[in-house]
């Protein structure tokens, strides 16, 4: 293979409209831009696509569980205990109850108060984890029935808490979503700016072509070709270069926690594709209206 | 072919002058460069403009290939009155007049074979350049086809902005002081290929200030010599 022959310039060179020269700074601030822009846009891709899942996966996983949690005097905590799954027992909605044993509570409790915890001499609240199914638990209705049989329980179906970290995963996906329009909007207006250094510099150019007869829409054109196809070119090194440093995260399996699997999965890599084809629809819309203008103000 | 560039070519056809000027002014500002201007131009005919340095020459043919607007008064090109034309009849009426820039104007990164097929690529003709090795061979720079205008002498400068200028077979050519920048060998080589054209039918509209050219011209053909002074326009009489 010969590897002369893959130069980028010599591809721009060949393959855009000739009556324009292709070099000069703006192709490579065209090229740069688009690529830069499309590294971004991956993140951004990246961060709303996931906080999306992360926003779904939560709100479903914490919808279908709740908690009941019996504070009550040591004699008592028993008989509440057993009073309290009987309850949930012809409870409607209910799945599965099950009480969390010692090891279960110690697990919750060692990231705050660390190992060796003397659970035995602590008064411990006894908790219930709750599973519901897909009908769900009539929240109010279970509260009078278990106020009535154990005074000492507490229902919590995490609605308090759950519903902050949704709309927190919420805004961080429309927060995800305005970065790529924030890139969309700054990759148009470079290349505006880009083209219109370029039309200016190439003001000859411009002048000859229509002395011998050229339309402005063929004089668009040979701007607009060349433009677009660096926007495509840069935006393809870019969203590849974005693709494989996403592709370095750490992965879900390796990290635990709320903020697992942070970078694209599965069919995410197809929205990859996109960038530089919308890249180049970008640079040649924005090309494209610079260019007329440009034109309409030669008389 | 499009159907508004027919339109203009059967407009053309039709029996209107190649070019008409009624009371033409231009300038800048309040500063007239020419004023009251009138002249036709008919088909076939043999025009040269001569005047001083500065008199307007270049202005009054930027006005006949439409490259400036009159600032008052009425031209009409092929039967079409300018004033009316959309932009893109602009570019359909430019494609119909073959101009020799005092300049050439040439894109300096192409070479030359591609500068003189310019206005075929631009009219979207481009596989009509089969005359292309005739046409260079006709004005002498067969063997500088692939040469970049750079790289050119002056007179194979202007022999190439002729080229491009007839490439598209227009019905009306204007030159501006196409022999400014030769010798008077090359000047009436530029000559000849200009009276040969005006022979096969083209109009020809040519500013100069070498009254030498003007009097071996008249010999070989009728021509008539427009004068510009105090940004008039004068038939010049028999002092050439």
């Amino acid at each position: 293979m010969d590897f002369k022959r893959w130069n980028l310039q010599a591809v721009l060179e060949t393959t855009g409209d000739k009556v324009v020269p292709p070099s000069g700074y703006t192709a490579r601030l065209t090229l740069f831009t688009s690529a830069a822009m499309a590294f971004l846009a991956v993140f951004a891709l990246a961060l709303s696509l996931a906080t999306g899942r992360l926003a779904d996966r939560w709100s479903s996983e914490l919808s279908r569980t709740a908690t009941v949690r019996i504070s009550a005097p040591a004699g008592q905590l028993a008989a509440q205990t057993a009073a309290v799954l009987a309850v949930l027992k012809t409870t409607p909605g209910v799945k599965n109850a099950r009480v969390l044993d010692e090891a279960d509570e110690r697990a919750l409790l060692e990231p705050w108060f660390g190992k060796n915890l003397p659970l035995d001499t602590l008064p411990i609240p006894k908790l219930i984890e709750i599973l519901q199914n897909e009908d769900g638990i009539d929240a109010d209705g279970l509260r009078l029935r278990l106020q009535g049989e154990a005074p000492g329980a507490i229902f919590d179906d995490h609605t308090r808490w759950r519903q902050p970290l949704v709309t927190a995963a919420s805004r961080l996906r429309t927060l995800g979503l305005v970065a790529i329009v924030l890139i969309i909007v700054t990759t148009g207006a470079m290349i505006t700016l880009a083209a219109n250094s370029a039309l200016a510099a190439n003001s000859k150019v411009i002048r000859v072509l229509r002395l011998v007869g050229a339309r402005d829409v063929f004089v668009a054109r040979a701007f607009v070709r060349q433009f677009t196809l660096r926007a495509f070119v840069g935006a393809l090194v870019g969203a590849l270069l974005g693709g494989l440093s996403n592709a370095a995260l750490p992965s879900a399996a390796d990290t635990s926690g709320f903020l697992s699997g942070m970078g694209l999965q599965g069919t995410d890599w197809l929205w990859l594709m996109l960038i530089p084809f919308l890249a180049a629809l970008v640079a040649f819309a924005a090309t494209r209206a610079a260019a007329f203008r440009t034109l309409k103000e030669m008389t | 072919m499009s159907l508004r560039e027919a339109k203009l070519s059967r407009q053309a056809k039709g029996g209107f002058h190649v070019i008409e000027l009624k009371n033409v002014s231009y300038g800048y500002g309040d500063t007239d460069l020419l004023s009251d201007v009138s002249l036709e131009i008919q088909p076939g005919s043999f025009h040269f403009l001569t005047g001083p340095s500065g008199s307007g020459k270049t202005t009054f043919l930027k006005l006949c290939y439409l490259d400036l607007l009159a600032t008052s008064g009425q031209i009409t090109v092929f039967g079409k009155h300018v004033s009316q034309m959309m932009r893109d009849d602009i570019a359909f009426t430019r494609r119909r007049i073959g101009v020799v820039h005092q300049d050439c104007q040439f894109l300096d990164h192409l070479p030359l074979a591609q500068n003189v097929t310019l206005p075929l690529e631009v009219a979207d003709r481009a596989d009509e350049d089969e005359n292309l090795d005739e046409l260079l061979a006709w004005v002498g720079l067969a063997d500088r086809k692939s040469a970049l205008p750079p790289q050119l002498s002056g007179g194979e400068r202007q022999r190439a902005a002729l080229a491009r200028a007839i490439i598209m077979s227009p019905d009306f050519i204007i030159a501006d002081e196409p022999t400014g920048n030769v010798d008077w060998e090359m000047s009436q080589r530029l000559l000849s290929l200009l009276i040969e054209l005006n022979k096969m039918g083209k109009t020809i509209l040519i500013a100069t200030h070498d009254l030498n050219l003007i009097r071996a011209a008249k010999q070989q053909v009728a021509a008539r010599v427009l004068r510009l002074r105090d940004k008039q326009l004068q038939l010049a009489g028999a002092d050439l």
